[in-house]
């Protein structure tokens, strides 16, 4: 889509396109040049003498050859498509019944957007105390039966505790949009329906549900990318269990960070970068391709 | 006031050409008007005089000076949109007066000159309204009033009325009638609405598929339109047409095997050729069957006009509209007469569309309209 | 549209009173919790109701995790990269859509790529840039001439290292590109009539017109910069630097003594606080800034 009308000169668009070029040049392609470079070579550790060394794919085979590793992409995967899945499907339901536009729907749709105001790490510490093993709101299952809940002990327990911290904070997103996608809905549709004699519940299943569809799909990618590679995964892991217990929820992206700052392993942290950004860029593909059909269908 | 000049403008976007090659001249202070069907070329051609256009081939000049090169600010035109684009976060005097503004025109004399042109376009008492408190009709105030407040040597109208209802169009129309008569700046009017471009132009361009069809007073075009285009454009109900064949020696062209009688002169330099026969409504008289010099017809629909009523003819299959036909004999489905006097009938040329009479006609005319190949 | 369905209406209005226990359940669990002394909090089971030592809480944590300096960073952390992120994108997406050169493509892409190198995957050189911006310009001066400059500007703990990294904005300038894009070209005509040049008409006509953006902008991007967490914790070691975010981790409970939850949440209720407002007060703006950043 083009402007017709547009300016001619030619020193004023550089000079606005300049600010922004400048900062995404150092801030984000001189880095990502950097992590393409470890990720094929040998660094030496933060600015330590010697020169790199080209090794190939050779840090990758690391990388894969590592079972960590692998337990990480497979947390990841439990991780992601479970936050998800429970976010939007409470999400989803909520949108439906303030959809209705029942008296007092309103009230309710102000407060169901609030969790995205909070940030991760604040989400991440409520939910370890309302979760926590010897206080809060979880602490009397344990005095029925000891460790019967204890996220600090055990693994599952600790991915049952970021997932909730994530789907919850992700509820107030998930929401918004499923709400703006419905009411974008045509009304004269909707009668045209309860015309042909459909009931509300009907009506759901058979007209908002596949109208929404496109929005569900985006809204689908867009929080997988987000709990596989997003800073509300990494705020979340980082005020409840880092990484722990035992790895327990130790997930790509906390890992990344975790062995580049804290392993000093910039090479190893650098292939897995590279893997990940593979990763967003198939994510951006597919949102991009449905955002082509979508408007097709317009 | 200023002379425009256009030599041979043609515009294409990449392989598609919108205008073939346009020459017209205008007079300095002439109210021009360009009309024609949508996809014409019509607001390209002014939208190039303005500067919003680039010229593919050809020149402009305004006042002898070539702008093909100037900006829009530096070739001394103001505009009126057909949606106005009035500044929306501004109030009318802002919108009015944004121009002086831009060429830095001090403060006191912006402020009167603004006053002055808001009694101009009557819009005192709303200088301070935004433009979405205002009316279709004073929106178009605002935007004359914008266009005439830096005294353009040449105003550029776009479909200024198109927006406007039917009632407010009229009385518009008479307003910049009134107000280019007070300015006299030289002014283009580009609009697909007939009764408009009859009733504003001096001069009157009727424009078909990046073609200059005809240049001419408006009486010109209307009597004497230049090829068939021209003729089925402009008038309503449109001309009638039947196709047929000049019979040899000259002298009638058959409808449905009944002669109608031509001009002898013409008839004898094009016998033989395949013509469309053109004759306007209002030139058709309707008889009872059965009178001399009449083809008989059958009365398809009656249209009440309440002034008067047009009445739908089928000879046939060929649908002739008759319109001021006062009399209230002819109902639905009677058979009727219908007479075309030969005065009346204009001829083209089947094969290009040109006015059979046009050559010699133009040749005797004083008129120094030029005309586009 | 007049349609009765009693039983419907009850389980709707049931689903949405458990929505809102869902949401606001943990908001009232940090308020009480901030309300209650270390003896209460640690109570099992938990007392939903709140206690008397609010004060007492709140100004524990402000003092622990020294959240006056804190606070103040994180604000003008915050307002700076939403002005910063407003003004680059209302710039950047005037010289994408007003004129035409095949570069603003390149440029485009550029920006839209950015989407796809989130922070986490490039941490450290970035952390690097940080500590020494002028090393590619170092770098590609020596490469092409052989001088060495000794020009170094380190970014760590200031408030251009908090603000510049973070500052490009691809959705921002998505959301102007779409703005600019649904303006009528003949409001650029009417003003290129009336005498105004590209600047003049970006100053005058744009930034006026793009008032509900900027506003809507403006609500999404204080709420993200507010919320910015790995980027400050790694690069400011100062405690003169450190954002409320950051501060929130010193009040996480220690393990070997019984755990002060009641000071960390009075502090958590204090940093999520200036966000929830602007999302509570603005919603309307928050909600549209959201929705028409969508990619």
């Amino acid at each position: 889509m083009n402007k017709r009308a547009v300016f001619k000169s030619w020193w004023l668009p550089i000079l606005f396109a300049l600010p922004q070029l400048l900062l995404i040049f150092f801030f984000f392609y001189w880095p990502a040049t950097s992590v393409l470079t470890w990720a094929f070579s040998l660094e030496p550790a933060f600015g330590g003498a010697g020169d790199r060394l080209f090794v190939g794919w050779d840090n990758f085979r690391d990388v894969f050859a590592d079972r960590e590793y692998w337990q990480s992409v497979a947390l990841s995967l439990v991780f992601a498509f479970t936050a998800t899945a429970l976010s939007m499907f409470i999400a989803f339901v909520l949108a439906i019944c303030v959809d209705r536009q029942l008296k007092g729907s309103g009230i309710f749709r102000f407060f169901y957007i609030w969790p995205y105001a909070i940030a991760a790490p604040a989400v991440g510490l409520a939910f370890r105390f309302i979760f926590a093993p010897e206080s809060g709101l979880i602490a009397i299952v344990n005095t029925w039966s000891p460790d019967l809940w204890n996220p600090a002990k055990f693994g599952s327990h600790a991915m049952i505790l970021v997932i909730i911290c994530f789907a919850w904070k992700w509820i107030g997103y998930n929401f918004i949009f499923m709400t703006a996608g419905l009411q974008s809905i045509p009304r004269s549709l909707i009668e045209a329906s309860s015309m042909d004699g459909s009931g509300p519940v009907r009506r759901a299943i058979d007209l908002q549900i596949p109208l929404l569809a496109p929005t569900l799909f985006f809204l689908l990618v867009l929080n997988l990318t987000e709990s596989f590679v997003g800073p509300d995964t990494y705020g979340i892991v980082d005020l409840t269990t880092e990484g722990g217990p035992n790895g327990a929820t130790n997930v790509m992206v906390y890992r990344i960070v975790s062995e580049a700052f804290q392993g000093l392993n910039y090479s190893g942290a650098a292939s897995q970068s590279l893997i990940l950004i593979g990763l967003i860029m198939v994510f951006t593909f597919i949102q991009f391709r449905f955002v082509e059909r979508r408007v097709h269908y317009k | 006031m200023a002379e425009i000049n256009i030599r041979n403008v043609r515009k294409s976007y990449g392989r598609t050409q919108i205008l073939h090659g346009v020459d017209l001249d205008f007079k300095s202070g002439e109210f021009v008007v360009i009309l024609g069907p949508s996809g014409c070329g019509k607001s390209t051609l002014l939208r190039m005089i303005a500067g919003l256009e680039e010229i593919s081939a050809g020149e402009i000049s305004i006042d002898g000076t070539v702008v093909n090169n100037l900006e829009p600010r530096d070739r001394g035109c103001s505009m009126v949109f057909q949606n106005y684009a009035l500044y929306p976060h501004m109030n009318v005097a802002a919108n009015i007066g944004y121009a002086l503004k831009v060429a830095g025109v001090p403060r006191a004399e912006r402020d009167r000159r603004i006053s002055e042109t808001a009694r101009i376009v009557g819009l005192e008492e709303m200088l301070d309204r935004k433009p979405a408190q205002l009316s279709g009709g004073q929106r178009q105030r605002v935007a004359m009033g914008r266009a005439i407040i830096r005294e353009p040597k040449v105003f550029l109208f776009d479909e200024p009325l198109s927006n406007l209802d039917a009632k407010l169009r009229v009385q518009m129309r008479v307003e910049i009638r009134r107000l280019h008569k007070r300015l006299s700046a030289t002014s283009v009017f580009v609009t697909h609405d007939q009764v408009e471009a009859m009733t504003l132009a001096d001069k009157l361009i009727v424009m078909n598929k990046g073609h200059v069809e005809q240049v001419g007073t408006p009486l010109e075009i209307y009597h004497r339109p230049r090829t068939r285009f021209v003729g089925t454009f402009i008038g309503s109900p449109a001309m009638n047409f039947f196709d047929s064949t000049i019979a040899p020696g000259g002298k009638f062209v058959l409808l449905d095997g009944i002669q109608i009688a031509i001009d002898p002169v013409l008839g004898r330099d094009n016998a033989d050729n395949a013509v469309s026969a053109g004759i306007r409504p209002e030139h058709c008289r309707l008889v009872k069957a059965g009178t001399a010099n009449s083809v008989p017809a059958t009365v398809d629909f009656v249209e009440e006009l309440g002034s008067g009523r047009n009445v739908h003819v089928d000879i046939d299959g060929t649908i002739f509209a008759v319109s001021g036909d006062e009399s209230q004999l002819f109902k639905t489905g009677a058979t009727v007469g219908l007479q075309l006097p030969s005065e009346h009938i204009h001829l083209f040329s089947r094969d290009t569309g040109l006015r059979l009479d046009d050559a010699p006609a133009l040749k005797h005319t004083t008129n120094q309209s030029t005309v586009a190949a | 549209m007049i349609e009765r369905t009693p039983i419907l209406n009850m389980v709707t209005y049931f689903i949405m009173m458990f929505g809102l226990l869902l949401i606001l359940g943990p908001f009232w669990m940090i308020f009480t919790a901030s309300t209650q002394s270390l003896a209460q909090v640690n109570a099992v089971p938990f007392n939903l109701l709140p206690g008397t030592e609010f004060l007492h809480n709140l100004q524990a944590a402000w003092h622990r995790a020294n959240l006056g300096p804190a606070m103040l960073n994180s604000l003008i952390m915050a307002l700076l990269v939403m002005v910063g992120k407003i003004i680059l994108a209302s710039i950047s997406a005037f010289a994408i859509v007003y004129f035409r050169s095949p570069l603003r493509h390149v440029f485009f892409w550029l920006v839209f790529m950015t989407l796809m190198l989130p922070l986490e995957v490039r941490v450290v050189p970035t952390y690097n840039i940080a500590a020494d911006v002028f090393e590619p310009v170092r770098w590609l001066i020596q490469t092409l001439t052989g001088i060495e400059l000794s020009l170094q500007w380190n970014l760590l703990n200031s408030y251009s290292g908090l603000v510049l990294p973070v500052i490009a904005t691809a959705t921002g300038t998505f959301l102007y590109r779409q703005f600019y894009m649904t303006l009528p070209d003949e409001l650029t005509e009417a003003a290129k009539m009336d005498g105004a040049r590209p600047l003049r008409f970006f100053i005058d006509i744009l930034l006026p017109l793009s008032r509900t953006n900027m506003l809507a902008l403006a609500t999404i991007m204080f709420v993200y910069a507010w919320n910015q967490y790995l980027w400050p914790k790694l690069m400011t070691t100062e405690a003169d630097y450190q954002t409320a975010m950051v501060a929130m981790t010193t009040l996480v409970p220690n393990i070997n003594s019984l755990p002060e939850w009641n000071v960390s949440m009075a502090g958590a209720l204090i940093i999520m606080l200036p966000p929830l407002i602007i999302v509570a007060a603005l919603q309307r703006w928050f909600v549209r800034g959201l929705v028409s950043t969508e990619k």
